[in-house]
């Protein structure tokens, strides 16, 4: 097997991933950099984020007022060590990003704007137009280019860790082009995999989000934390769930139901303002849990739009006009046209909640270090924890920079302590496992389909995992999840040859997204509280005498994981009441 | 829901096991709304797991899926079924190396990305911790639009020079590189223009303009390309004609 020897590797070459790439080359050129990723950088799901990245800037706010907003928002289950870290490193991170030339939107003096988001009390959230996302991986990426230290393998999927005597030593990958497995030698790696919506059938994530990132840690004995807080954003397409941005809310959209109600009202989060003004951290502005939750509720009320893909609420943003529209949501406007045949400086869109962003993911501390010596993770697939029970919009894009550059940082401290490499004999066992494993895929004549555990794989979560969840259907969700994977066992492929075989590569991503849905049914089953994005039927109130804690799931190969807990780092915000009215303080 | 039968005629190629390129035919029932992207899954999941494409966001803006759909570059995951009243043809992008089916070789993008330094040089240094750079929303309108490739290559399968000379920098390459040219902060345009002003950088264009009439993002390659042209046209002229300028 072709083995490619580096100082460090790094899976996922989206915000995250490439973050902690550019970190690395610049504090020691001589460091050799394998930056490993499934698609082209640019291709990662980091370009489809629309709104914006928070950080403070403005005089009028302060980083208290930020970790504020974010403790309350995630519901107090957030690390408050960790969310301080974010508020303080934000700022200069985005002002970074600035230097590297990303296109963010300007004042009339020519300092950078700010737009509101949902949760925040202050303006804070820096947007390119509303295509945040992907400027910045496109700024991340360009610049990445002016290191030759940083080597690429674009398009190689990584399906084990090598891990010898407690520490991670590298990863095996199988170069797509060629179908042959590469055992990548590193004295530290960093997973910067992405997240997992495509576990559910209606996501705005892309078809890559399958959770691979996560996977891996998992079954090299990382615990997945948190992994029952699944964010619904409210604001989907119903026909495609295609994303359109909390900024529409954020300059001014309001949401209806069929009766021309603005129903949030009614639901903690009034009263009303005025239309086209938006007041910060109420109606609109109040946070995507609460939305989504709202939604459900008005749902069961039927007071809902009825379209060909099922119930909506409606997103208006006629009164902004054509021109704020074209300015500010251009992509908006554009998607809402070409996926639904509606102009929003026309009509109001169809919206309903949809799968969007998933809080918990590969166990850290706050430098980014998972338990497994010489393994570190960022971005969407790392759990550490800044968003706690729901995450407000905008922290996501600065939760990968800041985070990136820490995990970039502590790998780099680690190599300094001299950890070696491990057994090279032992790590090419591993590999040759590893290559084996996959092999065996091939000659597997079981029967079952890929795309057909897949869809019940969905469904479950869907039914049962979704915005209001109960004992009863999380039972049944977890004893579905552990029989499809059982049946997984007995996959069988069509295609056995070895160029780009994307047959193969869904098996892979598939065996994925089964691991990290039993993780999230099984920690949701647990729970028995609601708590931000986790609703239970049957457990309608917080509980924090017994859950104001992390939930840690632990692999246990075929069998279902083992949930245990883990404190909340609590600094200086007692856990108190989350109000959303226009009252609020 | 309004649904109909489509025919799409795909080419494959399995450099393993085929000899030559080939059509295969699928018919699928497809619902009105649905993209070309939205029938190929339909295909892959139902039909022939075998079918190898590139695809995510489903939103135009990843860039995986650009094919050539009767005969024009699209992205498939934004091309509407109901334009398409008979058999639909669905190719890889022209002028890229097929890899397997609708997969395409796109290293000698990555390459030319490369070359253009496409990041910023600053003009002048600044401290991160002074703050950002000033930049009014009229400065930033010189560029923007030609920040929104989204490097999806149509760009290069629409242009009729890049077909005929491999070595031409090509309509995304070059417009990347006027974009930092063109950003205040940027002060590498002379390091840029090694690579642009030389034979295969923008003298190549015959300006037919396709590069921008099959932009998915509205950005104008063609446009970055003539002033590219004038540009480096201006910079030959004050070098021959007032060589004291040089420094």
């Amino acid at each position: 097997m072709e083995t490619i020897t580096s100082d460090i590797a790094i899976i996922g070459a989206g915000g995250a991933g490439l973050r902690a790439a550019i970190a690395l080359a610049q504090a020691d050129p001589r460091l050799r950099i394998a930056l490993i990723s499934k698609v082209y950088p640019m291709r990662s799901h980091t370009c489809a984020a629309e709104g914006g990245a928070a950080g403070v800037i403005k005089g009028d706010d302060s980083l208290e007022q930020h970790f504020n907003d974010t403790v309350g928002g995630g519901d107090w289950l957030c690390d408050q060590d960790a969310v301080d870290y974010l508020v303080q490193e934000a700022p200069k991170e985005l002002l970074q990003l600035e230097h590297w030339g990303c296109p963010w939107s300007r004042e009339l003096d020519g300092s950078v704007a700010v737009r509101p988001f949902g949760g925040m009390k202050i303006q804070r959230t820096w947007f390119a137009a509303d295509k945040t996302g992907f400027h910045l991986l496109h700024t991340l990426f360009q610049t990445s280019l002016q290191f030759s230290s940083i080597e690429r393998y674009d398009e190689y999927y990584a399906t084990d860790l090598l891990v010898d005597e407690g520490r991670c030593c590298g990863l095996t990958a199988i170069e797509m082009r060629s179908g042959q497995m590469r055992q990548f030698r590193a004295r530290a790696v960093i997973i910067a995999g992405g997240g997992a919506g495509r576990m559910f059938p209606f996501t705005t994530n892309g078809a890559i989000k399958t959770g691979d990132g996560m996977a891996l840690a998992y079954r090299a004995g990382v615990p997945l934390k948190d992994m029952e807080f699944v964010q619904y954003h409210p604001t989907g397409l119903p026909s495609t769930g295609t994303l359109l941005t909390e900024a529409c809310r954020g300059e001014g959209g309001v949401l209806l139901n069929k009766h021309g109600r603005r129903f949030l009202q009614d639901y903690g989060m009034g009263p009303e303002t005025p239309i086209g003004k938006p007041v910060l951290k109420t109606m609109e502005l109040g946070p995507r849990d609460r939305l989504s939750q709202a939604f459900w509720h008005e749902q069961k009320k039927g007071n809902m739009v009825t379209t060909q893909w099922g119930d909506a609420m409606l997103l208006d943003m006629r009164h902004l006009g054509e021109q704020k529209i074209n300015e500010r949501l251009p992509l908006v406007r554009d998607m809402s046209i070409s996926y639904m045949g509606v102009d929003p400086v026309r009509d109001p869109v169809p919206v309903r909640p949809v799968v969007h962003y998933m809080m918990g993911g590969i166990h850290t501390d706050i430098r980014a270090a998972t338990p497994l010596a010489g393994l570190y993770a960022a971005g969407e697939c790392a759990c550490v924890s800044i968003n706690g029970a729901n995450r407000l919009g905008s922290n996501s894009l600065t939760e990968l920079l800041v985070f990136g550059r820490r995990a970039a940082l502590s790998a780099m401290e680690y190599l300094a302590s001299d950890p070696g490499r491990g057994n090279s004999q032992a790590i090419d066992a591993q590999a040759e496992a590893a290559r084996a494993r996959v092999r065996a895929l091939f000659q597997k004549s079981g029967g079952e389909s890929i795309a057909g555990l897949r869809k019940e794989m969905m469904h479950t979560l869907e039914q049962h995992a979704g915005i209001y969840r109960s004992g009863e259907g999380l039972s049944e969700a977890c004893a579905t999840l552990a029989a499809l994977r059982r049946r997984y066992a007995n996959i069988e492929l069509h295609d056995k040859t070895n160029v780009y075989n994307t047959d193969l590569l869904q098996a892979l991503e598939l065996g994925s997204m089964l691991d990290c849905a039993e993780a999230v049914a099984v920690s949701a089953l647990e729970r028995r509280e609601s708590r931000g994005a986790h609703q239970r039927l049957d457990f309608t109130e917080r509980d924090d005498a017994r859950y104001l804690k992390h939930s840690l799931a632990s692999f246990q190969g075929a069998a279902a994981p083992r949930v245990d807990y883990s404190d909340v780092v609590i600094t200086k915000s007692q856990p108190g009441v989350r109000d959303y009215s226009g009252g609020h303080a | 829901m309004s649904e109909r039968t489509v025919e799409l005629e795909v080419l494959r190629y399995n450099p393993e096991t085929d000899g030559e390129p080939h059509f295969q035919r699928y018919s699928v029932t497809c619902r009105e709304e649905w993209v070309v992207l939205d029938a190929l899954n339909h295909i892959k999941e139902t039909v022939d797991p075998t079918l190898s494409y590139r695809w995510s966001c489903h939103m135009a803006v990843c860039g995986s899926c650009g094919m050539m759909i009767d005969g024009e570059p699209k992205l498939a995951c934004k091309t509407f079924l109901r334009d398409y009243p008979g058999v639909i043809r669905v190719e890889p992008l022209a002028h890229f190396p097929v890899e397997r089916d609708l997969v395409t070789v796109i290293d000698d993008f990555i390459a030319k990305l490369t070359r253009v330094k496409p990041y910023l040089i600053p003009k002048e240094e600044k401290p991160v911790a002074a703050g950002e750079y000033r930049q009014t929303p009229a400065q930033l309108k010189r560029y923007k639009q030609f920040t929104l490739c989204i490097n999806c290559m149509l760009c290069y399968a629409a242009c009729p020079e890049y077909g005929i000379i491999p070595k031409f920098l090509g309509p995304a390459a070059i417009s990347l590189a006027h974009r930092w040219n063109q950003d205040s902060r940027d002060g590498g345009r002379a390091q840029r223009q090694e690579e642009i002003a030389a034979t295969e950088g923008v003298w190549e264009c015959s300006f037919t303009g396709a590069c921008s009439e099959v932009c998915p993002e509205h950005v104008d390659p063609a446009a970055a390309l003539q002033q590219v042209k004038i540009k480096s046209t201006v910079d030959w002229y004050l070098a021959h004609t007032m060589p004291w300028l040089n420094k």
